[in-house]
């Protein structure tokens, strides 16, 4: 029993495209006007920046509770590789069994309710029946029962997923990472980190601890209610369209920061936002947090001039603390060049919409 | 020499306190190099020292850098008492005494951060809650590091950067800790710039 996905996959929504070697990842433009601009404002800054994760604005991210688009087929081509080279990019604890399960459930339940052309899931008590059109999986299995099932139900689920996952259970007063999937990671382990409490997996991020904001984002999180999903942005740099800057590669693609030159800037450089979604599950009381991974290329971004104007403020007058700690500090010159050609010092409109 | 400092950083980074005697059924004590110093201290101010050691079995084995003190464990006149040559060593008898320990046991640990952490792992896979096992660091500050990228663990890391053991690649030392692997990080220092490697540091002793 395995995963594999049945060719003709792609049709013609779904992009043909890789996040790796030839980077042949693109932006329809279609799919650029509806790409997740995480700044509302000329400057950034740290904040806990939640709020409740409801569908939204029709033709946007926010339009379905998991968002899928014209990348998801080839990302999840993109994430079997991950996992084929490397087992250690997903992990689960033992006693994260039941909670793999509630998010199994969840995902089926949402995605076959909001894209009903794509996935299907018919119930018979404990036997159901997932059908995934994009990726050509039709598969009956016992609920709550590992058995039937050819990878763990975390795995099982979040293979056919956008979205790196993390699960939290909760005890003695904060959450501990003790299951996560990471294939689209912004240079964390979850090897390393599964295991960890809340304010341990955020130790290295600077500056944020002082602020108290893991303290009150921890707070908020413990009051987190099922069926009242919460989310926020966060947001970093990533050379070419790399799904996967994974620690455990970096020596790989590492180098590929001194590549950037001012010709081919604009096409090379990538602003990766997280759109960082949050559910409590109903038998574990776990928490499920999706981190879903949007890219865009410079040269993408500036075809709505209200975030080329934008985008060059935030990267100019970023902190440097955070520039280092988001991996841009040796590119921010020439970032900050490339993008002032787009920036002619008119005012910006409040909120990260690309018009009004 | 008392309880090894910790200068303040990362909320990952592991802290210690001063062992404390405290009552339970089974006093299962470990440690290495200049660990048997806290024990010894624990001892000499504990109200019932004779009724602890009474109950208590020791493992000890000696430091990183050499430091044999098994003397000073071995005449206490604890109901066990073993002395390994190494860590690994040690670790198989933990597991099978473990096997066996009920409620009411208390766990002392002292030493390296390498003992502590191994010792604490192979507590918690019982099921125990590691902020209930007294841990306190003594002596070598040397690491125990894992190499984020090939996953191999180097011990007794002195220098920053420092040569993985396993695949060779140049690593710096960061402060962010796993309980799960008992180690700390190592990432590639020059992967941005292959080869411009800067000069190791001691760092830990």
């Amino acid at each position: 029993m395995s995963l594999d996905f049945k060719p003709g996959a792609f049709n013609d929504f779904f992009r043909d495209e890789t996040f790796r070697d030839d980077f042949t990842y693109r932006n329809s433009p279609q799919n650029i006007r509806r790409f997740p601009f995480p700044f509302d404002r000329d400057e950034y800054m740290y904040s806990v920046n939640m709020e409740p994760h409801v569908p939204g604005r029709k033709g946007t991210v926010f339009e379905h509770i998991f968002d899928v688009d014209e990348h998801y087929v080839a990302e999840m081509i993109d994430r079997a590789k991950v996992l084929a080279d490397d087992p250690l990019r997903c992990q689960s604890l033992p006693h994260m069994t039941l909670a793999g399960w509630d998010l199994l459930e969840l995902i089926m339940e949402t995605k076959a309710q909001e894209y009903p052309e794509w996935f299907s899931l018919e119930k018979n008590g404990n036997r159901w029946r997932w059908i995934n059109r994009p990726l050509g999986i039709d598969h009956s299995f016992t609920f709550m029962d590992e058995s039937t099932l050819p990878y763990g139900p975390f795995e099982y689920i979040t293979r056919q997923t956008q979205g790196d996952f993390t699960l939290q259970d909760e005890r003695d007063g904060t959450l501990w990472m003790d299951a996560g999937i990471a294939t689209s990671q912004a240079d964390w382990s979850v090897d390393f980190d599964v295991g960890m409490n809340f304010h341990e997996w955020h130790a290295p991020v600077p500056l944020a601890h002082d602020m108290g904001v893991f303290d009150r984002a921890l707070k908020f999180l413990l009051k987190l209610q099922h069926g009242a999903p919460v989310r926020r942005f966060n947001w970093t740099m990533t050379v070419n369209p790399l799904l996967d800057t994974a620690p455990e590669t970096y020596p790989k693609w590492g180098p590929t920061k001194t590549t950037l030159t001012p010709e081919n800037l604009g096409q090379k450089q990538h602003l990766r936002v997280e759109l960082q979604t949050l559910y409590r599950l109903p038998r574990s009381n776990a928490i499920a947090f999706d981190i879903r991974c949007y890219l865009a290329s410079f040269e993408e971004l500036v075809t709505v001039p209200k975030w080329g104007r934008r985008l060059h403020r935030v990267v100019r007058d970023i902190h440097p603390d955070l520039a280092t700690y988001k991996g841009f500090i040796r590119n921010r010159p020439a970032m900050e060049a490339w993008l002032s050609k787009y920036d002619d010092g008119a005012p910006t409109s409040p909120g990260w919409w690309p018009e009004d | 020499m008392t309880l090894t400092p910790v200068a303040p950083t990362i909320r990952s980074r592991p802290v210690y306190a001063p062992l404390e005697a405290r009552a339970g059924h089974l006093h299962l004590i470990v440690a290495d190099g200049e660990g048997a110093e806290a024990i010894t201290d624990m001892l000499a101010k504990a109200p019932e020292a004779a009724g602890l050691l009474a109950s208590a079995h020791i493992m000890y084995c000696p430091g990183p850098t050499g430091t044999d003190l098994s003397g000073s464990l071995a005449g206490l006149g604890a109901a066990q008492y073993f002395r390994a040559p190494t860590i690994p060593a040690l670790l198989p008898r933990l597991g099978r005494v473990l096997q066996d320990t009920h409620m009411g046991t208390q766990f002392y640990l002292a030493g390296t951060e390498g003992l502590i952490g191994q010792a604490e792992r192979a507590i918690m896979a019982t099921g125990f809650p590691y902020n209930a096992i007294q841990k306190e660091h003594r002596g070598s500050t040397l690491r125990r590091v894992q190499c984020v990228h090939c996953k191999g663990i180097t011990e007794n890391v002195a220098t920053d950067p420092f040569k993985c053991s396993h695949c060779g690649l140049s690593l710096f030392v960061r402060d962010h800790y796993s309980r799960r692997i008992a180690a700390f990080q190592g990432v590639n220092i020059d992967a941005e710039d292959p080869g411009q490697v800067p000069e190791s540091v001691v760092r830990f002793k």
